[in-house]
C-alpha cells in the first residue's frame, strides 16, 4: 500500500431490501478506490448510483453490505472525529449560534479546553470562511450560502484528516456557489486538507477535484473510471475555460453523464473494478469537439 | 397599523363586555311572578318573592369580588376560608401532581421516543389508560391510598401525564435524522446526544405537551376537590352552592378562570425560552 494512501475503499457493496419484498437491491458493488493525503477527490454520478449512501458509509453512519473502508491502514467501524462531514442540508442546530454550532464540534473533540480556547479556536474558523461578525447569530437569521459556511466551519474546526462532502452546494443559487467553492479552493490548498466530495456539477468538479470519480448508474452503480484532472493546480474559477484542456474536460465528464453512464450500467466486460481505467482528457484528444453551448448539467 | 387594530380589538371587548353585564343585569333586576305565589312558598322564598331573582346582578358580584380580593387570605374554621386560601391549596395539589407527573413523563417520553420496541410495546397501555376519566380513578385511589388529599393529587398526576408522555415520545421520535447524524459524527455520547441535541430539539412539542397537561390539571382539580371535600377551590364552590349563594359561585368561577389563565400564560412564557426558528 502507498504510504501515501490516507482512504483505501476495497469490494465496497450495499443493499437494501427490495421495497416490494423478495430479495435485494444492490445499489452499488465491487467499488475499489482511494485517496491520498492532501488529494481532492470527487465523485459524479446520476441520483440513484448511492453516491449519498457511499458517503455515509465513509463517515460511518451507515455499514456496508460488503468490502471495507481503510483509514490509515485500519478498518472502520464507526464514525469518527477523524472524518467530518458537511452535510448536504447544513444540518446546523437552529438553537444554537453559529459559534455555540462550531463550539459542539469542538468540544466533542477536546473536551478538556478551556471556554476561552474553545471560543478562539471557533472564531479562527469563523473568520476563514468569512463569517467573522456573524458568530451570536442562530441559523434562522443566516441566508443558505452562510449556513453552509457554517457546515463547513464545523467540519474544519475539529480538524479532521479527512473531510467528506456531500453535495454541499447543491441548494444554492449559482453566485453563492461559486463564491463558496472559490473559498473552498482557497481553504484547501491552505491547509492541504484531505477531501473527498459528492457532486453532480461538473464544472465544480473540474475546479475543486485532482481526481474525479466516474460512477455508472444504479443499481449496482460501480466506478466506471477515473479522471484525472488534467488542469494543473492552482485554478481559478475565471481562467478555468481559458485552459487548453478545459473543454476537453468537461466534454468527457459530460459525455460520462449523459450518455455512457447508463451504457456502462452493470459494468463493461473486461474492466477489472479493482483498476478502473484511468482516463487524462487533454485537448486534441478528439471525442466532442468543444461547443459554447454545451448545456449545463 | 398593528397598534391600531389592537385598539380596535380593546374597544370591541370592553363593548361587548357591557352588552353582556347590561343584559345580565336587566334580565335579573326584573318582576319575577310572586303574585301568583302561594303565600306560605313565598314567605319560605325569602327576597324571590318580592320579585328579585335569585340570581346576583353583576353590581353584586362585582361587590363580592372586591370583598374576597380585599381579604382573600383569613381562615374562620374549615367552612370559611378565603378565596386565596382556597386557590392556594388546589394550586398546590396541582403543582405538585403536575410536577410529579412530568418527572416520570419526560424521562419515559424519552425511552418511548428513541426506542420503536419500547414504543410499540407500551403503546397499547397507553391508548387504554389515556381516554379513561382521571375522576374513575380516584374510588382506587382513596381505598389504597386512604387519604382524600394525596388522592387529588394522584388524580391529578394520572390526568396531566398523558400528554406530556406522548408530546415527548413524539417529539424525541421527530428530533431530524441530520441532527443525530451530526452527533453520531462528532462521536458525542450517548447521554451528551440527549442533553445538547435531542432535549432542545424535542423541547417546544415537549412545552406544548406541559401546557396541555397544565391546563387539563386545572380542570380536574375543581371536580376532584368536589368529590374529596375539605379545602380547595372545588369544595369552595360546591360549599357555596350547599349555602345558595350564586353569588359566590360565580365569583370562583371567575378566580377559576383567572388562576387557570395565569398558569397558560406563565407555561406560554417559557415555552417561547425554548422555541427556535428552522
Amino acid at each position: 500500500m502507498d504510504l501515501n494512501t490516507l482512504i483505501t475503499v476495497e469490494g465496497l457493496a450495499r443493499s437494501f431490501p427490495a421495497p416490494k419484498g423478495g430479495g435485494n437491491v444492490t445499489v452499488f458493488d465491487e467499488l475499489w478506490f482511494d485517496v491520498a493525503k492532501g488529494e481532492f477527490v470527487c465523485l459524479i454520478g446520476h441520483s440513484g448510483c448511492g453516491k449519498s449512501t457511499l458517503l455515509n458509509i465513509l463517515a460511518g453512519i451507515d455499514k456496508p453490505s460488503g468490502g471495507v473502508v481503510i483509514v490509515d491502514g485500519k478498518e472502520i467501524t464507526g464514525p469518527s472525529l477523524d472524518r467530518a462531514v458537511v452535510f448536504q442540508g447544513h444540518a446546523l442546530m437552529p438553537w444554537m449560534s453559529v459559534m455555540a454550532n462550531i463550539a459542539f464540534a469542538v468540544t466533542s473533540r477536546w473536551p478538556k479546553w478551556s471556554a476561552a480556547k474553545v471560543r478562539e479556536h471557533c472564531q479562527h474558523y469563523i473568520d476563514m470562511v468569512n463569517l467573522t461578525g456573524a458568530e451570536d447569530k442562530k441559523p434562522a437569521q443566516l441566508s443558505g450560502g452562510m449556513r453552509q459556511r457554517v457546515g463547513i466551519a464545523r467540519a474544519l474546526a475539529i480538524e479532521p484528516r479527512i473531510m467528506l462532502m456531500d453535495e454541499p452546494f447543491s441548494a444554492l443559487d449559482a453566485l453563492t456557489r461559486g463564491s463558496l467553492q472559490d473559498e473552498v479552493v482557497s481553504i484547501c490548498t491552505k491547509t492541504r486538507q484531505t477531501t473527498f466530495m459528492i457532486t453532480h456539477d461538473i464544472d465544480e468538479a473540474i475546479l475543486l477535484a485532482d481526481r474525479i470519480l466516474l460512477m455508472t448508474n444504479g443499481p449496482e452503480a460501480r466506478v466506471a473510471e477515473i479522471v484525472v484532472n488534467t488542469l494543473p493546480k492552482g485554478r481559478v474559477r475565471n481562467e478555468l475555460h481559458k485552459h487548453p484542456n478545459y473543454y476537453a474536460m468537461r466534454n468527457h465528464l459530460l459525455d460520462f453523464l449523459v450518455s455512457r453512464s447508463e451504457d456502462l450500467r452493470g459494468m463493461v466486460e473486461g474492466v477489472d473494478p479493482k483498476h478502473p481505467p484511468m482516463v487524462f482528457p487533454k485537448a486534441g484528444d478528439g471525442g466532442p469537439q468543444p461547443t459554447l453551448a454545451a448545456s449545463r448539467t | 397599523m398593528s397598534t391600531s387594530s389592537s385598539l380596535k380589538a380593546a374597544i370591541l371587548s370592553v363593548v361587548l363586555l357591557g352588552a353582556f353585564l347590561g343584559a345580565w343585569q336587566l334580565a335579573v333586576g326584573g318582576t319575577g311572578s310572586s303574585q301568583a305565589m302561594d303565600p306560605e312558598y313565598a314567605a319560605l322564598m325569602g327576597a324571590t318573592s318580592k320579585g328579585a331573582s335569585a340570581m346576583p346582578t353583576p353590581l353584586d358580584i362585582g361587590k363580592e369580588m372586591w370583598r374576597h380580593i380585599s381579604d382573600p387570605f383569613y381562615d374562620k374554621g374549615p367552612n370559611d376560608k378565603g378565596i386565596g386560601i382556597q386557590l392556594g391549596y388546589s394550586l398546590a395539589r396541582v403543582l405538585l401532581g403536575y410536577l410529579i407527573a412530568a418527572i416520570v413523563a419526560i424521562p419515559l417520553g424519552f425511552v418511548i421516543g428513541m426506542s420503536p420496541l419500547f414504543y410499540r410495546a407500551l403503546d397499547p397501555y397507553i391508548q387504554v389508560l389515556k381516554p379513561i376519566s382521571p375522576l374513575a380513578w380516584m374510588p382506587l385511589a382513596l381505598y389504597t391510598i386512604k387519604d382524600s388529599s394525596i388522592s387529588a393529587i394522584f388524580v391529578i398526576f394520572i390526568c396531566s401525564i398523558w400528554p406530556m408522555l406522548l408530546n415527548t415520545a413524539f417529539g424525541v421520535a421527530a428530533v431530524r435524522k441530520d441532527w443525530l447524524n451530526v452527533a453520531k459524527t462528532l462521536e458525542v455520547g450517548r447521554l451528551r446526544t440527549a442533553i445538547r441535541v435531542i432535549l432542545p430539539a424535542a423541547a417546544p412539542t415537549i412545552m406544548t405537551g406541559m401546557r396541555i397537561s397544565i391546563a387539563i390539571a386545572w380542570l380536574v382539580i375543581v371536580a376532584a376537590e368536589m368529590l374529596v371535600g375539605g379545602t380547595g377551590v372545588g369544595y369552595f364552590v360546591w360549599n357555596e352552592w350547599n349555602n345558595l349563594s350564586i353569588t359566590n359561585v360565580i365569583c370562583a368561577i371567575l378566580f377559576i378562570g383567572l388562576v387557570g389563565m395565569a398558569l397558560d400564560q406563565v407555561l406560554y412564557r417559557l415555552s417561547k425560552l425554548v422555541t427556535y426558528a428552522e
